[in-house]
């Protein structure tokens, strides 16, 4: 088996568990959308051309309580930009790529590829480890073009008593399962999360994510130093 | 503005935050010291996207008393930590949700 191959399917399998609650997600989605006014087209053109659960569910939000397109565009980009920090964090080690793999590479570069892809980089020393990104961002992208589609055509079919948005939380809390274990991931996790809690409401643009992370890699960088002064 | 223009400006702007930083960072530029604080990336994140949706409820205010995801919550996290399983963790969390809002 051609080892580019091997790699991509290596990928697929390592993001595959984190698939399961994208089909809700995806669902949920597709039935927001129509229920909103969008019509099924709009809302299969929403999946392929932004292809980000977050970003599309925030589009969503905000249509639907009137807010300016400015807005709209803007708190889009405020909740993409962690992506400028899981790019910095892949670019090292796609940058001899050609610009062609780059585009394609980024249009795949979900929260589920990146989390599960970077812990094969670090990892691995393929030069076309990158196929793996691609293995999960794929996968990805098949299950949720697929759901969007299965909530346009079921509609309200689903009740909202299950309470499956709560499936998105629990997505990236598994995300982190090996970083509990650790004291500094873990006041890194806690700084984050209350800033983004308390800050929902005060920080403009759904800027929160950023501010959040920002304030976590902060705490990061101060407590990464002070136990390197005691060792 | 058009749905499809609105559409197509957050699909723009979604590729440029994820292209932007593959496209002008070199490798020359990293040393172990930033990759050290960018290792705590999914840590520094992650959080911003759990904590709300657990702690908020739909008009964005805090919501302590009688709420079901932050005991789910809990127990996905425990499950986490035994288990390091991320099948496990979603599941437990999942099942004790409804175990709290349609059985308790």
């Amino acid at each position: 088996m051609n080892s580019n191959f091997k790699i991509f399917l290596k990928g697929i399998i390592d993001v595959s568990p984190l698939m399961i609650p994208v089909v809700p997600f995806g669902l949920i989605f597709g039935i927001l959308a129509i229920d909103i006014g969008f019509t099924p087209l709009a809302t299969m053109g929403m999946s392929l051309i932004i292809f980000g659960g977050a970003s599309q569910i925030v589009l969503l939000q905000l249509f639907s309580g009137g807010a300016s397109s400015l807005v709209i565009i803007s708190s889009v980009g405020a909740v993409n930009s962690r992506h400028l920090l899981y790019g910095a964090v892949v670019s090292e080690h796609v940058s001899d790529l050609k610009l062609f793999w780059k585009i394609i590479i980024s249009y795949f570069l979900i929260d589920q590829a990146f989390a599960r892809s970077n812990e094969y980089f670090k990892k691995s020393n393929d030069k076309n480890k990158y196929f793996h990104l691609i293995g999960g961002g794929v996968t990805c992208w098949v299950i949720w073009q697929t759901t969007t589609f299965l909530g346009i055509i079921l509609g309200s079919a689903i009740p909202e008593k299950l309470g499956l948005s709560f499936a998105v939380p629990l997505t990236f809390l598994a995300l982190l399962v090996n970083d509990f274990r650790k004291m500094i991931n873990l006041i890194v996790i806690i700084i984050s999360g209350l800033v983004a809690t308390f800050g929902y409401n005060y920080i403009p643009y759904k800027a929160y994510v950023i501010v959040a992370a920002f304030a976590g890699l902060f705490t990061a960088m101060i407590l990464t130093k002070i136990i390197k002064k005691y060792e | 503005m058009s749905d499809w223009a609105l559409i197509i400006y957050c699909g723009l702007i979604t590729f440029l935050t994820r292209f932007l930083m593959i496209a002008l960072l070199k490798k020359e530029m990293f040393n172990d010291r930033i990759r050290e604080v960018l290792s705590y990336v999914p840590s520094a994140i992650f959080p911003a996207i759990i904590f709300p949706a657990i702690f908020l409820d739909n008009n964005g205010l805090i919501h302590l008393e009688n709420n079901p995801k932050i005991l789910a919550a809990i127990i996905a996290m425990g499950v986490g930590i035994f288990s390091r399983n991320i099948l496990a963790t979603i599941f437990s969390g999942l099942a004790s949700y409804w175990f709290l809002i349609f059985v308790v």
